[in-house]
């Protein structure tokens, strides 16, 4: 069997010594930031994202999200040549966006940047104005956001372009509507999409989610050729999100920055603001349905008072097979921050979190949502999969949840990976997971609960069937 | 059917018409163009061509330099396996952040690249420039040489910018940086007979099975570019007494480098199909004029056939008149592949290709069927039109093509660089013909919107 320990051993097949090289990334765990801006541009409907650049970029990404969800994932380009590196990408971005229309007919081209354009120098606004000037401003409106991966990670861009498309288009409003929300959800999977869309009809409310990528990037069988896949949330709903009785920002990472999406329509547009986090575990979910009630003027729904009881109930079975338990976790900040909350919250201690991202007060945002003191909790912002690796080694977690990049790692240790979050790409299903709410905390833990067990069983001598 | 169900509806853009070719049409056909903005080209950029064809080299050390996502987009994805070290599975990056693009990444890169080569001791270190690097400045050749005198490893630095052009030139830069170190370890031990395999990556062990092959018929193979590759066999592969060339995109480059500086001959050939396979073999024993290699390549062909052909006719039975449309990299694949799906009844009806040139695409347009569509440079779009006007029942292609295929209720069989299962050599003929057949013949089909209103399924009759 081929070690999988790949990053910490020489290519004669020994131990690596000394110190870590510190200076590299080593098997990075966050993706670039224009990945992020794409995953949000699926979301809105008839939107064709556009990446400013290399056509790489764009390949690349296609790839890599066509991996997880196995859709169709177009993204055009600008596809640059040395000669538009040199004397700038406007004739490229002018052709390319003639032809996206030409092709597609899309109702929105959401343009993104990339490092190549940004360094050269690219003025987006203005690019976009001379086309629309030449243009006679007919065609699809253009949104653009700076998405450099030299400044952030794709969960920075995921949130830089929801920034972006509230600020282009969500209009103020003199008049409410009354039972409309907002929701500015992390980068979760298709069907936590659905799942709040459904919980706020629950409420009588009815919900703008940006972005909702359930559809485009989960949708049914084809009988003929769609340009752009179907769904997403209408430009006209976008527009109204100024006029929402509140927004839903289901993000902590997003609780302090300087502006977000959630904050911008709260300042520009007197739409008053819930932020909450990743709604994982009881606690948070409650946080949820706390706001949904006072939105709505409602108490909880039966069937959801309900969902929560069976929830309670099966911590209650299941407590014994996870207490006392560790866990090494990597991702998203708010995936992770989220899943620590949860995981705390059942018994198990989140020993190692860790991101990607260079997140401001990584520690104290999960020092807010971890039950108990953060002595046996180690905060890694800004790290890659090499130093998680080496920490967990030395941490020995029971159970590490993740992307499949952790793979190689549970395999190496022996220990079980959950696989959560993005990619998923050695497994399929990864849009269906459903994480938010007590239905999703339900699933997760039983998925939980269920890798412990596996994991006895599996290195049991006497291989019971009986648990 | 509506013209989006037919792909009536789509059409191709201006820009690209000439790109779009079918076979009895008379029509000009042309090829090597850099892709049309807004297209949404399914190629990808020079540095992907430069990453993909040094990545194998697995006692080397690769790192990218530059912004994150150049790096991490091909962490470990890749099916191309080694027999020992296990380096070249890493993405190492280094990372430039804001700072470093305003100030310059060379403090960064050579300190990165003097840990890591103290740390995981790699026997060469390949060096990648991204888009930005020549932009900020950097002089990557300087920090490479300054690191190479401190560590006495060679840094070779690959000049592969994206924007430089598609994989093809990605493929140049690479060539010419393996070529540094060519001719630079002794070839003692390397017999008359021998042959470096190029452009033969070892997907799910690919080069395994060939090499085998030459072993039995007695040929050494003295390298296999890149393939479960090793810098030392890199250093002495100019030793050798034949190349064959087997993505002639990819290493084209580096085969007329060992020919004009080393005197080696060089032969294309491919190892997808029976037909190929054999013909490969043949090749090299007649280049070698040696009647007993001969004797034992007919053997070897007739006893590989022998084992895996009753099997392959059985698939051809069920597969018969199927029709099929192909989308790879280079065309010289393509080839091979409407030769196999021949071979097991099914017809070509789209052939593409990323990068094919203009001399591969004669060839190509020669083998093809009447009526057959050629495409260069495709994208989704037209890869869709012609999936529906052509009717096809499988797709050939890689991930990205994945999608278009099975959201229309098409088979699909991935036949790129991600797959774990081999398809070359004559055991690779029988999986290819396993993994056509699990799909065309898999029974969930019905249930395609698309083809269950073919065979008239209708979930609300009354609405009819």
């Amino acid at each position: 069997m081929i070690a999988t320990n790949t990053d910490c051993t020489t290519t004669e097949g020994t131990p690596a010594l000394g110190p870590e090289p510190e200076a590299a990334t080593r098997n990075a765990c966050k993706l670039c930031a224009p990945l992020g801006a794409a995953m949000v541009f699926k979301g809105i409907r008839g939107c064709l994202p556009f990446l400013h650049g290399s056509q790489g970029c764009a390949t690349y990404i296609r790839r890599y999200m066509i991996s997880h969800f196995r859709e169709p994932v177009d993204i055009a380009s600008s596809s640059f040549s040395e000669d538009d590196a040199i004397f700038g990408g406007a004739r490229n971005f002018e052709l390319g966006i003639e032809n996206v229309i030409s092709q597609y007919q899309p109702e929105l081209i959401g343009v993104a940047t990339t490092c190549l354009s940004e360094t050269i120098g690219d003025h987006m606004l203005g690019m976009i104005k001379t086309y629309q000037d030449n243009h006679q401003a007919e065609g699809p409106p253009l949104v653009h956001v700076s998405t450099p991966a030299y400044s952030g990670t794709h969960s920075d861009g995921y949130f830089a372009t929801t920034l972006a498309i509230v600020k282009k288009f969500a209009l103020p409003s003199n008049f409410r509507l009354s039972h409309r929300v907002n929701i500015i959800p992390a980068m979760m999977s298709c069907a936590d999409l659905r799942h709040l869309r459904e919980l706020c009809e629950r409420y009588g409310l009815s919900s703008t989610l940006l972005p909702d990528y359930n559809a485009t990037l989960e949708g049914g069988s084809w009988d003929a050729y769609h340009r752009i896949s179907p769904g997403g949330t209408s430009l006209e709903e976008i527009e109204e999100m100024g006029a929402s009785t509140a927004t839903l920002e289901l993000s902590h990472s997003q609780a302090n920055v300087k502006q977000s999406a959630g904050s911008y329509l709260e300042s520009a547009c007197a739409v008053p603001l819930h932020s909450l986090g990743w709604p994982i575990g009881i606690r948070l979910s409650d946080q949820l349905f706390t706001s949904l009630s006072e939105i709505s003027g409602r108490e909880m729904p039966s069937e959801i008072a309900d969902e929560r009881a069976r929830l309670v109930d099966a911590y209650v079975d299941a407590h014994k097979y996870v207490s006392g338990k560790t866990a090494a976790l990597y991702g998203e900040p708010d995936f992770v921050i989220g899943m620590a909350a949860f995981l705390s919250e059942i018994g198990v201690r989140p020993i190692l979190c860790a991101t990607g991202s260079k997140t401001p007060q990584w520690k104290e945002l999960l020092h807010n949502e971890i039950e108990g003191d953060m002595a046996d909790v180690e905060a890694l912002a800004g790290v890659d999969h090499a130093k998680l690796a080496s920490r967990t080694r030395e941490r020995k977690p029971d159970l590490l949840i993740g992307s499949s990049k952790g793979y190689p790692l549970a395999r190496e240790l022996g220990i079980p990976l959950l696989r959560c979050g993005f990619p998923i790409h050695d497994r399929i299903g990864g849009q269906r997971q459903l994480y938010v709410g007590y239905r999703g905390t339900q699933q997760i833990f039983d998925r939980v609960v269920n890798a412990f067990l596996e994991a006895k069983q599996e290195y049991s001598e006497t291989g019971y069937s009986y648990l | 059917m509506t013209p989006d169900q037919t792909g009536e509806s789509i059409h191709v853009l201006d820009d690209r018409a000439a790109q779009v070719w079918t076979k009895g049409s008379g029509k000009e056909f042309a090829c090597d163009r850099k892709s049309t903005a807004g297209a949404v080209t399914q190629r990808a950029c020079a540095f992907c061509g430069s990453r993909v064809v040094l990545y194998p080299i697995a006692d080397a050390l690769h790192i990218v330099h530059g912004p994150i996502g150049c790096a991490v987009y091909n962490w470990d994805i890749r099916g191309a396996l080694s027999s020992g070290p296990q380096l070249h599975r890493n993405s190492f990056s280094t990372d430039l952040a804001e700072k470093e693009v305003i100030f310059g990444g060379e403090k960064k890169l050579k300190a990165s690249l003097i840990e890591l080569i103290e740390f995981y001791k790699p026997k060469a270190a390949f060096v990648y420039s991204t888009c930005i690097v020549g932009l900020i400045g950097d002089d990557v050749e300087a920090i490479c040489k300054q690191v190479t005198q401190m560590t006495g490893i060679d840094c070779i630095p690959v000049d592969s910018p994206g924007f430089k052009g598609t994989k093809k030139s990605g493929y140049q830069a690479a060539c010419e940086a393996a070529y540094k170190l060519v001719g630079t370890a002794k070839t003692d031990g390397i017999k008359k007979h021998s042959i470096n395999l190029m452009g033969e990556f070892n997907i799910a062990g690919e080069a395994w099975m060939i090499r085998k092959y030459f072993e039995r018929i007695g040929v050494q193979v003295v390298a296999t570019i890149t393939g479960d590759g090793r810098v030392d066999d890199l250093r002495r592969c100019h030793g050798a007494s034949l190349n064959l060339v087997q993505c002639s995109g990819s290493m084209t480059h580096l085969s007329k480098l060992l020919e004009d500086k080393h005197g080696i001959p060089m032969k294309r050939v491919s190892f997808f199909g029976f037909e190929d396979t054999a013909q490969a073999l043949y090749d090299t024993a007649e280049h070698f004029g040696d009647s007993e290699m001969m004797a034992r390549a007919e053997a070897l062909v007739r006893e590989e056939i022998a084992k895996y052909a009753p099997r392959i006719k059985a698939y051809k039975k069920q597969l018969k008149g199927k029709k099929a449309a192909l989308y790879v990299g280079g065309a010289f694949k393509a080839f091979s592949l409407v030769l196999a799906l021949r071979a097991l009844g099914m017809q070509t009806v789209l052939a593409g290709t990323q990068t094919g040139n203009a001399e591969d695409y004669e060839q190509l347009k020669e083998i093809c069927d009447p009526g057959t569509v050629i495409v260069d440079d495709s994208n989704p779009l037209e890869l869709a039109k012609f999936v529906l006007e052509k009717d096809v029942d499988l797709f050939i292609g890689g991930v990205k093509e994945r999608p278009i295929a099975y959201k229309l209720g098409v088979a699909f069989c991935d036949h790129n660089h991600e797959r774990k299962i081999p398809l070359a050599g004559f055991e690779g003929m029988l999986h290819f013909a396993d993994e056509v057949a699990r799909s065309v013949l898999s029974p969930v089909w019905k249930f395609a919107p698309r083809r269950s209103f073919k065979t008239n399924i209708h979930l609300n009759p009354g609405n009819d």
